[in-house]
């Protein structure tokens, strides 16, 4: 594509991004919250059979985490049986006692499952996090597709390219199919927001749209009797799954936080006594946590007798004498992530980063090796992406998201986040990342 | 629908409206003080605008002479100041991307550019910008907004609520514009019917985009009883105390249909409806002007309270 | 012994709320040592449900009072047959696993102050006998803080309380917490009612003590305040990761406005009566 024109498009793309409103708001750094995310326009493509292959290690893995959620909230099962310590489960920041025994319905904790994953290679593929409670990102991979569509029509003719767009409807038929029992007509769905000065508010009100659903605020629910109620210009109208996009700790501060406002009082006690669902489940953010991370191909095997299909980055866990020793000799050559962090923040990389900065890692370390992981640089995939110079090789990462609810779904695509520096290998949005187009082309 | 999206829709209404009444204010002022300053003692124009637009004590704080430059820079561009065109069309953008699901493409556009482009207007320099050219562009970014609204928006309740919020904030306004007239004769009763007093009800028509519809109405001989019979009690005027009024009954009515219920708030409107169709202009005058306007906005603000408590609250069971 | 309960909680508003919900954990827990004769729980006005029995075994329900609301009672009344178990909770079903006790919260987490108290206390105590550890412990605490009211709230942590050496029952528990914890020894905070006596020598009717995890045992009660183990005078109500998360009672209310609390707790030995009035009849 000549300069000129590629700079049009470039340009075109952002006028429609903008128009529609989708920004993604930068924490930390003060000023206009609609900064855009940058857009990359060259697509990232899986032939189907690649494809497949993820998909099965996808499914594979999501059904591992909610068997897994199931049972540390109920028996102990894998704990008993020696394959995961207890005390990376039961002492863990995410693991909630208030909903210890509750069985949500259809066995189920998380509902979407985010997958990160990095390609080494033309056949491996890593699995970076987990992401069990809310991932976000979702309303990027529908847009992208969109403007995709909107300017290149002529590719989407010529090529295969399996669509994204029912994803919504799969959302809402996912949520729907896990109603309390207690519900005995068309459920009524909902999403939870933090509200509008939220960073992800522009995708929580875009799903909600899409969906053909109400985005509520935790002042627009309120608890009577038995149930959980959304306040209408009619008077109340009965909630039964409430797709929350807000953190454990606000759900309702009868319950965890007795501060937050952003929840709803007795929402956790209706939750309980199997008046309403929440999505994802409270608690269940003790599988995605990076310390349990490890133990995920062995949750696979435990639960569903399969070998895992993805792989893990092999992890040091600061918290082991031996790896913390390994660790804190290799703080170069490695990535160091905070056990509980997110978004790339409080992260260090290795082969990038001074002097300085090893040596604040090296300290914070040793304070609270608990708190941080290592892994690997790996070297991860490129995908050609438009730069200043033209076009050039650039890292990437890929979420797929995994709907879990009376079926396990997977929409063929996700979200592929590119590292825009060169050589860079953070592609959190939140650090300077893009996005792309992903596509699957169909057999 | 869920009761803080219809209180939303209702107050991005009422806040693009009140834009709208700001910077209609500001013609009026402006207009008038194109006039010789005659007979003495006679009041600041600019002052009776500030109180008719109910800000007088937050600009006094602020700043020191009521000049026009002083007011345009209150009225129109002041952030501290919760009723300046540009705080309205923030708070009604702000409101409108909390229901973005709510609003089409269209009127979310228009609002969206008309925040965009007073954001500009604040960052210009204030010199290049005329006092015209801003109420000219407020008109006819309000104008485009509704109309983006009449053409597009979904004739359900939401749009009730958004109309609620329109013609209550239009009630109050005109309201508050026809009290200006109280202000500016405050000093002396002699310049009643003289021609500084017509030059002054003309421009009140003006700037209420009226005049022309006047002369169609009362074959241009202006006086006092006429306006007063035009703005208050005629249907056919638009920005009229009983065609809002009217409206708002109107939407109101179409959602007690809707939902199968009546309450206070229908009683209210109905009941304020019903005094303004039996009233004569006399009776304005025989109350008083002032008086009866302020007890007519007093009326206003109870049905906005009782729409409020009914639907906009969430607490009604 | 058969211990009569009163428990009476009146909340007023000032100006009146535009809503209340509570979370009510106010039913005597189930297990070998107690056996409700009957019990009540009545609020006036007040929508209740959601009612379910808590992975740690506690009854919990919801009442909601609809605006205005200038004022909520909260009336338990209730009579429970109990006896001495030493402390211990047999028979009572829970599916909480006993580890999720050892993460320490807000007020039971341990600074160096709390470490030490610990290790001494501990120092001459065999490391294979887990109840002696927990006893070792528990009479430590008694001896560091002494009873006097007054001199901390309910925000006071465990390193505060021991820092200061005084406080009430809430201070002896959260730091009998945190010195267990502190010790590998899982350990919750316990909500109940206590008969006093005529004696004087136990402090508070709604009262609160705490349970570490003894192996080989299971849950044991220890009082720190009163340097006993929960015996006959007690009743279990339920259980928590510290004194917020166990409280009777927790609620919120929508508006802005002052509340008050008054709170009216009597627990009554009666035994005998019903072999009085059995003569009488």
């Amino acid at each position: 594509m000549p300069r000129e024109l590629r700079s049009l498009k470039q340009n075109e793309a952002e006028a429609l991004f903008r128009r529609i409103g989708i920004t993604f708001a930068v924490y930390g750094e003060g000023g206009s919250p609609d900064r855009l995310i940058p857009f990359d326009m060259f697509p990232r493509v899986f032939q189907a059979d690649e494809w497949a292959r993820l998909e099965r290690g996808i499914k594979q893995r999501a059904r591992a985490l909610n068997a897994f959620l199931v049972d540390v909230y109920g028996r102990g099962e894998i704990v008993k049986a020696g394959r995961i310590p207890g005390r990376l489960v039961y002492q863990n920041e995410a693991y909630e006692t208030a909903v210890c025994g509750i069985v949500p319905p259809k066995g189920v904790y998380s509902h979407i499952v985010g997958i990160d994953l990095v390609r080494t290679g033309p056949d491996e593929f890593f699995v970076l996090e987990d992401n069990c409670r809310t991932p976000s990102g979702v309303s990027y991979m529908l847009e992208n597709r969109e403007i995709m569509m909107r300017m290149f029509p002529a590719l989407f003719q010529e090529n295969r390219i399996a669509p994204v767009e029912n994803y919504p409807a799969m959302l809402r038929r996912t949520l729907a199919s896990v109603a309390p029992h207690k519900c005995d007509s068309d459920p009524r769905v909902v999403i939870l927001t933090p509200g509008h000065f939220n960073s992800a508010y522009y995708e929580h009100s875009f799903l909600a749209d899409m969906m053909g659903v109400e985005l509520v605020e935790g002042s627009d629910l309120f608890v009577e009797g038995d149930y959980c109620w959304m306040r209408t210009t009619e008077g109340p109208k009965r909630v039964d799954v409430i797709y929350r996009r807000i953190d454990d700790a606000f759900i309702d501060p009868l319950c965890f936080r007795p501060d937050s406002m952003l929840g709803v009082p007795g929402l956790m006690n209706v939750y309980r006594s199997g008046g309403v669902s929440i999505c994802s489940a409270p608690g269940a953010g003790v599988a995605d946590d990076k310390a349990i991370y490890t133990f995920v191909p062995e949750m696979i095997r435990f639960y569903l007798g399969e070998a895992p299909i993805l792989n893990n980055v092999p992890t040091w866990q600061c918290a082991k004498p031996e790896d913390l020793k390994y660790v804190l000799e290799h703080l170069s050559e490695l990535v160091v992530k905070e056990v509980h962090g997110s978004g790339g923040y409080g992260m260090l990389v290795g082969p990038k980063a001074d002097k300085a900065m090893i040596a604040l890692f090296d300290q914070k370390i040793r304070e609270k090796p608990w708190n941080y992981i290592a892994q690997p640089t790996l070297a991860l995939s490129t995908c050609p992406t438009f730069v200043d110079e033209g076009i050039a090789p650039r890292h990437v990462d890929l979420r797929p998201y995994c709907l879990v609810g009376e079926d396990i779904n997977l929409v063929p695509g996700g979200l592929t986040r590119v590292a825009l520096t060169e050589g860079s290998l953070v592609v959190n949005s939140s650090q300077g990342g893009g996005v792309k187009d992903t596509w699957v082309l169909a057999e | 629908m869920l009761s803080r999206t219809a209180e939303n829709l209702y107050w991005m209404a009422r806040y693009i409206e009140r834009a709208e009444t700001n910077a209609r204010l500001l013609e009026v002022g402006a207009r008038n003080a194109l006039i010789p300053n005659i007979g003495g003692g006679y009041r600041n124009e600019w002052e009776s605008i500030l109180h008719a637009s109910g800000n007088a004590n937050g600009f006094a704080e602020k700043y020191s002479d009521i000049v026009q430059r002083n007011i345009e820079t209150f009225m129109f561009f002041d952030r501290d100041n919760a009723n300046s065109v540009l705080s309205c069309i923030e708070r009604a953008r702000e409101n409108g991307r909390i229901v973005r699901t709510a609003l089409t493409t269209q009127v979310w556009d228009a609002i969206n550019i008309a925040y965009q482009e007073v954001q500009e207007f604040g960052r210009q320099e204030r010199s290049s910008l005329s006092l015209s050219d801003l109420t000219d562009w407020t008109l006819r970014t309000t104008a485009l907004i509704r109309g983006a609204g009449l053409n597009t928006q979904m004739r359900n309740d939401g749009w009730d609520f958004t109309n609620i919020g329109f013609h209550l904030e239009r009630a109050d306004s005109t309201a508050r514009m026809l009290d200006v007239k109280y202000f500016t004769l405050l000093p002396q009763i002699s310049y009643v019917g003289s021609g500084l007093d017509n030059y002054q009800w003309r421009t009140l028509l003006r700037a209420m985009s009226s005049s022309r519809a006047f002369n169609w109405a009362y074959g241009g001989e202006i006086s006092p009883a006429k306006i007063v019979d035009f703005l208050v009690l005629n249907r056919a005027c638009p920005r009229s105390l009983i065609s809002s009024v009217e409206s708002a009954n109107e939407h109101l009515d179409r959602l007690a249909r809707a939902y199968g219920k009546s309450g206070p708030a229908q009683t209210r409107a109905r009941a304020l409806v019903g005094e303004l169709h039996e009233m004569q202009v006399q009776d304005v005058f025989d109350e008083g002007l002032h008086e009866f306007l302020t007890r007519f906005m007093g009326q206003v603000m109870a049905v906005g309270g009782a729409a409020q408590t009914m639907y906009l609250s969430g607490d009604i069971r | 012994m058969k211990l009569t309960i009163s428990h009476e909680t009146l909340y007023r508003f000032e100006p009146p709320m535009r809503g209340v919900v509570q979370s009510l954990r106010l039913t005597p827990s189930q297990f070998e040592g107690q056996q409700v004769i009957d019990w009540s729980i009545d609020v006036a006005g007040a929508e209740r449900g959601a009612a379910f029995r808590d992975g740690a075994g506690d009854w919990v329900e919801t009442v909601s009072v609809l605006g205005p609301v200038s004022e909520v009672r909260v009336v338990v009344r209730g009579t429970v047959i109990t006896q001495d178990l030493i402390g211990v909770l047999k028979g009572h079903r829970e599916t909480v696993p006993p580890e999720a006790y050892l993460r320490p919260t807000l007020p039971t987490e341990a600074d160096m102050a709390v470490r030490a108290l610990a290790e001494s206390a501990l120092e001459s105590v065999e490391n294979d006998d887990p109840l002696a550890r927990a006893h070792a412990l528990a009479s430590a605490v008694t001896d560091a803080i002494a009873y006097c009211p007054g001199e901390t709230n309910p925000g006071t942590s465990a390193a505060e309380a021991l820092a200061l050496g005084r406080g009430v029952c809430q201070d002896h528990t959260h730091a009998l917490i945190a010195v267990a914890q502190a010790s590998d020894i899982p350990a919750r905070y316990v909500t109940g009612y206590l008969e006093s006596g005529a004696d004087g020598g136990a402090h508070e009717a709604s009262h609160a003590w705490a349970e570490l995890w003894v192996h080989g045992i299971g849950w044991i009660g220890f009082d720190a305040a009163n340097a006993c183990c929960p015996d006959e005078r007690y009743v279990r109500i339920g259980s928590g990761h510290d004194a917020q998360d166990a409280a009777p009672i927790r609620g919120v209310a929508a508006g802005i406005g002052v509340e008050a609390l008054e709170v009216d707790v009597h627990v009554d030995d009666t035994t005998a009566d019903q072999g009085q009035s059995q003569t009488q009849q």
